[in-house]
Parts: structure tokens; sequence; C-alpha cells
């Protein structure tokens, strides 16, 4: 990236170079291919590297201490291979086999980040990496479903920051790992303009900032090892929900999640003091260790969520060591899952997760979230919504997801179960029920465990109707609405079978006529936009 | 394909939520998802016996007894099964049903389809037949038309492409 000389390795770069020799700042968006953050190889991988050499070091320590004071350890016990390199004298030739595979290390990681290259057009962006096996990358910025930032622990050190740009798609993620975390967040910025289509003169704000003085440096580094975002005048003024911990750790502890791991502890201690089954444990104690890293990695990761409004969508920060913050730009997201584990209803607490079109969970830091909201109250689950879902919760709308919040009332605007669907939904039957606008489907189900699901009908990708002879019997009929996979899914089981079908039309005729809404939206922004540009040209 | 316009099976009490005019599949297609039918019922019945042969307890024998018995059932009405199966091009979407005793009703926009395959099995291929798989960015879609003659796969396949690219809408 800032790196002067011209490179033999990668054909393009060399004009690149030789510019970013001529001008101090780079514009990292202009097209042209650049590299990574310099620290890329120790951050991608380095550290195990780092850790095995001290790990053998700090083993042969005595024998080095003993090798310099002369008192060399009485071998001739035979097994041991430093011992019989020691005792055959052939320490020179271990010590260049060291320097060889050293350096061939070193030059290894140093290649692999020469040709390590990324650029940035107006259309796409472009990822090619390798050494023996090339693998080039591209992800057309139109198609962008969300931006993320990531920034582990070591990396934050480094002050470098992952970019991680999601494209639809099963690990379609284009990934720039690692920037200095100055530009990750410029190059966000600049990406997210681009992808939504306004082309403002903002790529100045990619520029490499340089700041000389090692001083400088330091207190940079900490400001912005503090700081939640990393260019205060990127960040959105405030979160709109501001995390206690205290409610926090209430919701941890009352979570269901929780509440299992707690069963399942004094299950497993009953059985193995009063029974003496102590095989139980081989079985309940891997379970344990799962249920409760995710209880600690929940906690942990929402100590320091925030969730904000910005020009180019949703900004959703986590994590409290290694950072995280992702920018879902407007229409991406896919379903919404509002929904109240058992032991948080007397607090109102409750929790919203979505569905998205991309999924780039290859690595445990880069993990996309679905939880959008991870303990809320009432009002801060409208907030969120209204930044989610800003057409949808509007005036009329809102009052239906009030209701599907509520126990089940005679006219709140759901269409609900038949009293005879009582036989398979005991409880649930009279909650379990669904309204229609013309902007989203409301989903609302359960009873113990409630929960409403917004499906945006402009996002919704096909729907079917389904019945098996038992439904049959009871004139019953399930109904699917397919989105994008996600740990949401938007079924209602158990309605009316007549009910059901007039739904399943309902819903393939709104899904039909929202996108064509949105796609002449499109077409007419796209055609003001051109309009736009041609009179900037004259 | 105008032939083969009529109604297809609709089961006592069952859904029929979009009433009117589906097209049917090939006839031929009973064959391809009767021998389906007969060999996988053929594994599972033989599968079926392992309990019996390891604990050679002769009551056991009753599963594989009640597993073949479906399993002929299954095979008896693969011509009804097959008969239930229609689609239909709507205006702005197709429409898909199955089965008889399990119904399935689906509708995919023509704007969300992101490609439309044709698959075709060894039986299908020798009978001319073929299988069109419409995928969208929803993997719960999974929407197939089965046994559609290879000619009408072909066509059926280019004009839902065509519908598809006129009505294009983002994910």
């Amino acid at each position: 990236m800032s790196d002067p000389a011209p490179g033999a390795t990668a054909p393009d770069p060399a004009p690149a170079a030789a510019a970013a020799a001529i001008a101090p700042a780079v514009d990292l968006a202009d097209g042209e291919w650049h590299r990574l953050h310099p620290a890329t190889p120790l951050l991608r991988g380095g550290f195990a590297f780092v850790a095995i050499a001290g790990f053998v070091l700090a083993n042969l320590r005595e024998r080095i201490l003993g090798l310099f004071l002369g008192a060399g350890p009485g071998g001739g016990e035979g097994g041991d291979p430093i011992d019989v390199i020691v005792r055959r004298g052939l320490i020179p030739l271990a010590l260049v086999v060291v320097l060889v595979v050293l350096i061939l290390i070193i030059t290894i990681f140093w290649l692999s980040w020469r040709v390590h290259t990324f650029r940035i057009t107006d259309e796409l962006v472009e990822v090619r990496s390798g050494i023996l096996f090339r693998t080039n990358r591209r992800g057309r910025l139109d198609r962008i479903q969300g931006i993320n930032v990531g920034r582990p622990l070591f990396a934050r050190l480094f002050g470098a920051a992952r970019l991680d740009i999601n494209v639809a798609g099963n690990d379609a993620n284009v990934q720039l790992a690692y920037l200095s975390g100055r530009n990750a967040d410029a190059l966000r910025r600049l990406i997210l303009q681009r992808a939504s289509g306004s082309r403002e003169p903002g790529s100045a704000a990619a520029r490499l900032e340089h700041d000389g003085s090692l001083g400088g440096m330091v207190t940079q580094r900490a400001r912005e090892f503090v700081a939640p975002e990393l260019d205060p005048q990127l960040a959105p003024p405030e979160s709109v929900v501001a995390m206690h911990p205290g409610r926090l750790l209430g919701s941890t502890v009352l979570h269901d999640r929780t509440v299992v791991f707690v069963l399942l502890v004094i299950a497993a201690a009953v059985l193995a003091s009063a029974a003496h089954m102590f095989f139980v444990l081989f079985g309940v104690v891997p379970v344990l260790l799962g249920i409760g890293s995710q209880i600690v990695r929940r906690f942990s990761r929402s100590l320091r969520y925030s969730i904000a409004a910005t020009p180019d969508g949703v900004r959703v920060g986590y994590g409290l060591l290694s950072t995280n913050n992702e920018t879902l730009p407007p229409g991406r997201i896919h379903s919404v899952e509002i929904r109240q584990p058992l032991l948080w209803r007397p607090a109102d607490w409750w929790e919203v997760r979505i569905n998205l079109a991309s999924h780039s969970d290859r690595q445990e830091g880069g993990r996309r979230t679905s939880t959008i909201l991870p303990v809320g109250s009432r009002a801060e689950v409208f907030r969120v919504l209204e930044l989610v879902l800003p057409d949808i919760v509007g005036d009329g709308s809102r009052q239906l997801v009030v209701s599907g919040l509520a126990p089940a009332r005679a006219d709140d605007g759901y269409t609900g179960s038949p009293r005879r669907a009582a036989v398979l939904r005991w409880f649930s039957w009279r909650r379990n029920g669904f309204a229609l606008e013309p902007e989203a489907v409301l989903l609302r189900r359960g009873a113990i465990w409630r929960s409403l699901i917004v499906v945006p009908t402009a996002r919704m990708q096909s729907v079917s109707l389904r019945q098996g002879p038992l439904l049959r019997m009871l004139r019953l009929a399930d109904v699917h609405v397919h989105t994008v996979s996600g740990p949401i899914r938007a079924a209602l089981e158990d309605l009316d079978a007549v009910v059901a079908a007039g739904f399943f039309r309902d819903v393939a005729a709104s899904g039909v006529a929202a996108a064509q809404r949105e796609s002449a939206a499109h077409l007419a922004g796209r055609a003001r936009w051109q309009g736009m540009s041609r009179s900037h040209e004259q | 394909m105008t032939d083969k316009i009529d109604m297809p099976v609709t089961p006592r009490g069952g859904l029929d939520p979009v009433p009117g005019e589906w097209r049917r599949v090939s006839p031929r297609y009973v064959w391809v998802d009767l021998v389906g039918n007969v060999i996988s019922g053929l594994v599972v019945t033989a599968a079926s016996t392992i309990p019996f042969w390891v604990t050679q307890l002769p009551w056991l024998l009753v599963i594989p007894a009640v597993v073949f018995v479906i399993a002929v059932i299954g095979a008896a009405i693969t011509p009804r099964r097959v008969r239930a199966i229609g689609y239909r091009l709507r205006d702005d979407d197709l429409l898909v049903r199955r089965g008889i005793l399990f119904q399935r009703f689906a509708a995919v926009p023509y704007g969300r389809m992101q490609l439309v395959d044709i698959n075709r099995g060894p039986l299908a291929r020798a009978l001319g037949l073929a299988e069109l798989k419409l995928v969208t960015a929803a993997s719960a879609s999974n929407v197939t038309v089965p046994g559609l003659p290879m000619a009408d796969a072909e066509e059926l396949r280019d004009r839902l492409v065509e519908l598809a690219e006129s009505r294009r809408a983002g994910l």
C-alpha cells in the first residue's frame, strides 16, 4: 500500500506504487491495485509462528544457557535428537538448517503479502492473493449486503482493521485483511456511497493519513483503541439504544440458555452423586462447555453494543476486546424476529434477530451477527425496528407490532387459528396468527415463548402452502413465507385451511406488487441520478 | 404443452387455493417415479430386517412387513400422485402443486428466480423426460417440476428466464 518499490511479482501495482512514491497520500479507491497493511502476515498467522518459536526457545533455554556457559549437559543418553546433534558436532549444520527454514518462512510471508493486492473501482472490488494457487475474487458494489469492520485484539494493537464486504450468497464475502484502521473506516464509507449509487467526490476521505511523529502515532493508537468508532467524524452522534451492564447481566441470567445450563448442572450433579452414574458426566460436560461458552460470548460481545442510523445504513457495533462494526445498507434485511425468552416477560425485555442474505461465518471474529438487539425494553425494540424497517413501522403498522407482542385479543388486526387448532397448539392457538400489510407480512407465534416475525414483502422470495393428512382431518393448513436462509423461519402452522389458502394468495400477490414497486422506484432513482450527472457534465 | 391442460387431481377435502387450469406433467413420468419408489421401498424393507437378524426375535419381522405394505401402497398410488403434480404460469409468478396425502403449493415470483436448472436422471433420459428446478435466494423455496418432455422443459426454461429477466428485482 505504501510500499514505494515497484514489484516484479505483481504485474499491475507498478504504476500505483510509483505514484505512491511521488504522492505521500494514496487514494485507495482510485481503481489501481494496492497492498494491505504491512503487519498483515503477522496478524494473519504470524503470531502462531512467533508463539511456536517462543515455545521452542523456552524449552531450549537451559541448553542454550549451558552452551554459552560452557557447561554442556552430560550427553550420551541417546534418544534426544538435540543430544545427538551436540555429540556429533553438527551444531553449525543445524544452525544453518534453522536459518534457511526461517528465511524461507519469512520470504513466503513477505511474498504472500506482496502478491495480496486489491483494487476498488466504481463498479467492483477485487482481491487477488496466493503464491502458488492464485485466487481472484470480485464483488460487485451494487450487490453489497453489508460491510463489517472487524478489529481483533491483536490487530487493534497494530491499529489495523479487517474490512469484510459481504455480497449476497454463502461465503461470498470479499475480505480486506488487514488495513489500517482509518483506511478501513474511510473505505467503508466510500464503498457504501458507491453501493448506494451516489458518486460524490468523497474519495478524499479514503486517503492515507500519515502522522510522522512517534508520539502522535502512539496517541492515535490509544485513541483508536478507546474509541468505539475509528473516526468521530464518520460516527453517528450516538447509539439509539444504551446497553446497561445490569440489564445485560440480568437478561443473561434469565435467558433460556442459562436456565437449561443450570438445570443440566443440577441433573448431572444429582445423577453423579446420588445415583453414582458418573458416566453421565461424559455426555453432559461437553454440552455444558458448549452452552457455557455461548453464554459468555453473548455477554462479552454485547457489553459494548451500539446501534445507530448513518446515511449509509444501520450500523451495529459489538465486542469488548475484539470489536466488530457492521453497516447494513437499507433494504438488506430479509426478515426480523422479535422474541422473548420465558423469564424475560416480567421485565418486558425482548431480543431482535434478523435474516441477512450473506453469511461470512468463516472466522469466529468475522462472523456476522444475526442478533441485532441482544436485549432491550419495548421502547428500545421500537427504536431498533424504526431503523431496520423504516417503511414498515409507520403509523399504521405500529399498532400491529404492539399487538404482535401482546396476548391475543379480538380485533387486534391478526387473523388467528381456529379453536380446533387447540388440539395441536394447546396454548398458542389464540396468538398464532398473521397480519398482512402492503409492505410487510407479520406472523405472530407462541404463547409461552412469544415471538413476532416481520418479513418485508419486497424481500420475500416465495411462499408455500402445505397440508398433511392430520391437518386435513382438522381442516387446517400451514403457510411458509420463504426468505433467505438464516435463524428465522417465517412459517405459520395450523391455520384454518380456507384462511390459509387466502393468505397464500394474498402473500404471493403482495410480494409481486412490492417487488414491482421497488424496481420502479429503483429505475426512477437511477433515471434521476443519470439526469443529474448529465446536467453536471454540461 | 397445450394438450395437457386439464385439472389435476384434487383430493376430497384437500386444498385448492387457486382454482383454475393447471398444466400436468407427462404421464410417462409415472415410470420414473415408480422405479424410484420400488427401489427405495426394497432398500428400506431390507434395512428394516436388521433388528430381526441381530436379535433373532421372530416378532421383529412385523417391522419389515409393515414397511413393505407401506411401500406397496406408495407404489400403487404413484399414477395418482403424478397426476396431482401441476404447474401454472401466471402473470407474475409460477405456481407449482404436488402431492395428494401431503399437499404442497408454492408460488415463486418470476423476478425472484436466480437460475433455472434442467436435471435428467438416467431413466428420465431414456423416456425423454427432464426435471426443471427453480432456484431463488431462499433455500426453502426448493421448487421442482419433474416429468416434463425435454422440448417442453427447454421451452419452459427459456420462457422462465425471459420472464425473470423482464421482471428482475433485487434480492
